[in-house]
């Protein structure tokens, strides 16, 4: 697939990861544990396909009427005394962000997790304007001091193992060499954000869920940093993608029984913080953010994406996930989810990750809000190559194909000689050309086809 | 079973890797449906479903193959197949603009053949033995798409169709594996785009059964058993894969 010159496909940076394999095995059974995880606790609910339903037909009436709720959402927000923005798009989010730090003197912004400030990439930003920026959340902070994006959008650091995690540590926060106990790497890491939580003016959260009907907004966490970022600043910044509304309070129940269970398999996140009004002394400030979700909309084959509750199961469950490693999707959100909400953003960039699936199903039946995941890969696939993002070998080749099916006397001849040539030339295929046959043998060439068969027998 | 199934005329529809390269696939297919008394045919100028291109994202480019399945197929009563890849494609995909209504009947007569044995035939015994081993590959099509055993994601009861008619089969013992229903990696174009990744899902695939003892290694998809079978024939391995129809024939 043609992407970007210069760029890697997943295809090829699936093929660095995979040339370590035993850290491959180690990728697949860590994140197969949490499929388990998932599974044990999805199916000890006798209600949970009917959560799923529930939660899936909440989200196609939000979609269905989404200006309305959003409008509803805002005003009850701004009664509660919340500062709500729209940002039509990534650099206007970004911009308003810097306007509400820099208009209260702030150098020092405390994030806490938010898949949608990676996808505008706020942290380079704001760096660039002079405002560092510490996430709070742990896996974060590891993928933020090694450098890199994160691999798993509710595991982070996934791809790391405790001893690179250690070094880590050791180089950044002073810890001993050699160090990988988790627990003194999580101590060393607590210390450390507890002083960043004590010195920010200003902390930055993500948006699970906003609440039409109250103007509220629910943030998840496990490890409470988002409470302690929010409540300890001055100014409490939350982004939300224009898509987290629920229409009422009383469905938010459906989709926390759903998200962790989803997720990791625990029952509820440790933390479901409830924000509706700032404490005295205190702003917050809420800032919708569009950035090609209305044009997403739009597409009617590929608006039910914009369900995700960002739960990352499909990546727990994907085969080509667990063996190629999140970076492997060049894309903020990686997996499944990733591959099918990359092309909405750019076809060409992102032509390869709707290939990069055996379309096996899988991630659409542990999908919570029922996305027809495995679907929109296919249906992507016929969008990139219409829209002349195929590369020349493979148009030929499927056109070549396409004509050969479709007369039975040419795949009859096409057949017969191509099993004499595997037969008496076997070199011509099984050669480093050949993809298959690098670490597969080809099928051995019988004698007769079945249509040959038939027509003797029939004779 | 059907009141009179002599009276039922089923087009054999053979994918055409099946044909070209596991002839013997297909031949257990014909003679396991003749032997249930079956009036099978096969339509001789049938070539391929359109799949590998449709899956390639060049579904615009089947229209020959549409055409053609259509006039091969539309005169029976019941279309089977051993593939449950290639019926789902047939299922989901299948259409003609000039006879749009042809396209949606054949849709909806064509089965797989382990679909077409359970749901409409009704099988309840079969005279085959064998006294082996094996263990069931659940091909994701098949499986996910077809539903012909339920999928380890849902919290719903538990069935296998393939694992009634295995059932069925004298001596044949069947192997637990870790990871009931994981995709093998095959995925059309897939094996070999993502060429890596698609090896390694077949070995870890490979090495649930083989560790759990399988000597021989069955699905209702030729082509998963294709991909399987050349990495264990890379690795010198005595392990054999055959045809889920294959295994039912066998006397």
């Amino acid at each position: 697939m043609a992407i970007e010159a210069g760029k890697q496909t997943h295809s090829e940076l699936a093929g660095g990861f995979n040339a370590d394999e035993q850290r491959v095995d180690w990728h697949d059974e860590t994140l197969w544990w949490i499929r388990q995880k998932r599974d044990k606790a999805a199916h000890g609910i006798p209600e949970w396909e009917l959560l799923r339903e529930t939660a899936s037909q909440i989200k196609n009436n939000v979609l269905s009427g989404l200006a309305a709720y959003l409008e509803n959402f805002e005003a009850r927000a701004l009664e509660n005394g919340i500062k709500v923005h729209w940002a039509a798009d990534a650099a206007a989010h970004n911009q308003i962000v810097y306007r509400i730090l820099k208009e209260k003197e702030v150098t020092q912004l405390v994030k806490s997790k938010s898949m949608l400030t990676e996808e505008c990439h706020l942290n380079t930003f704001l760096e660039e304007k002079g405002i560092s920026v510490i996430d709070s959340d742990l896996g974060e902070r590891i993928v933020q001091l090694a450098k890199e994006p994160p691999s798993h959008i509710v595991l982070p650091c996934i791809h790391k193992k405790k001893e690179e995690i250690g070094e880590l540590f050791h180089e950044h926060l002073g810890t001993a060499a050699g160090e990988s106990d988790p627990q003194v790497l999580t101590e060393a890491a607590r210390q450390h954000l507890r002083e960043v939580f004590l010195t920010s003016k200003a902390a930055l959260t993500g948006v699970n869920f906003a609440i039409a009907e109250t103007g509220e907004f629910v943030v998840c966490t496990n490890e409470g940093n988002a409470d302690l970022g929010a409540h300890l600043a001055d100014v409490h910044i939350a982004s939300m993608g224009i898509e987290k509304i629920i229409p009422e309070r009383a469905h938010l129940g459906v989709f926390l029984r759903l998200l962790t269970r989803s997720a990791t398999g625990q029952p509820i996140t440790t933390y479901s913080s409830h924000f509706k009004k700032p404490a005295p002394g205190q702003e917050i400030h809420l800032i919708l953010v569009d950035n090609g979700r209305t044009e997403h909309m739009g597409r009617e084959d590929f608006r039910a994406s914009l369900k995700c509750i960002r739960c990352g199961a499909c990546m727990n469950t994907c085969p080509v996930y667990r063996r190629s490693g999140g970076h492997s999707y060049h894309y903020t959100i990686s997996g499944p989810i990733g591959a099918i909400l990359a092309p909405n953003l750019d076809r060409k960039k992102y032509a390869d990750l709707p290939f990069a699936s055996t379309l096996c199903g899988s991630c659409s039946n542990v999908c919570p809000v029922k996305i027809d995941i495995h679907q929109q890969l296919y249906k992507w696939r016929q969008v990139i190559v219409q829209e002349g993002h195929a590369d020349l070998a493979k148009k030929l080749s499927m056109k070549g194909m396409s004509l050969l099916l479709s007369s039975p006397s040419a795949y009859r001849i096409a057949g017969k000689s191509g099993r004499w040539l595997l037969r008496h030339a076997p070199f011509a295929m099984n050669n480093k050309f050949n993809p298959w046959y690098k670490q597969r043998e080809m099928p051995a060439p019988p004698e007769q086809s079945f249509s040959e068969w038939y027509k003797k027998m029939k004779k | 079973m059907p009141d009179n199934p002599l009276s039922l005329r089923i087009g054999l529809f053979v994918p055409c890797y099946v044909d070209q390269f596991y002839p013997g696939a297909a031949i257990a297919t014909y003679q396991l449906l003749t032997k249930l008394g079956m009036d099978v045919t096969y339509p001789e100028n049938q070539t391929c479903c359109g799949q590998p291109m449709a899956n390639s994202g060049f579904e615009h480019l089947t229209d020959g193959c549409n055409t053609l399945f259509i006039d091969q197929f539309s005169e029976f009563d019941y279309i089977v197949s051993p593939s449950g890849s290639c019926v789902l494609h047939v299922k989901e995909h299948l259409k003609d603009k000039k006879q749009p209504e042809m396209a949606i009947g054949i849709r909806k007569k064509v089965y797989e053949l382990v679909e077409f044995l359970v749901d409409i035939l009704g099988v309840q015994e079969l005279n085959a033995s064998f006294p082996h081993k094996v263990g069931l590959h659940q091909s994701c099509h098949g499986q996910r798409g077809l539903m012909l055993s339920q999928m380890s994601e849902l919290a719903a009861p538990f069935y296998s169709k393939p694992l009634q008619l295995l059932k069925l089969v004298k001596g044949l013992e069947l192997v637990e594996l870790s990871r009931e229903d994981e995709c093998c990696g095959f995925g059309g174009t897939f094996c070999v785009a993502e060429e890596a990744v698609s090896v390694k899902m077949g070995k870890d695939r490979l090495k649930d059964h083989l560790s759990h003892g399988a000597t021989f290694i069955t699905g209702s998809d030729m082509s998963c058993l294709m991909h399987m079978e050349g990495i264990l024939k890379r690795d010198g391995s005595k392990v054999q894969v055959l045809h889920i129809a294959e295994i039912l024939n066998a006397e």
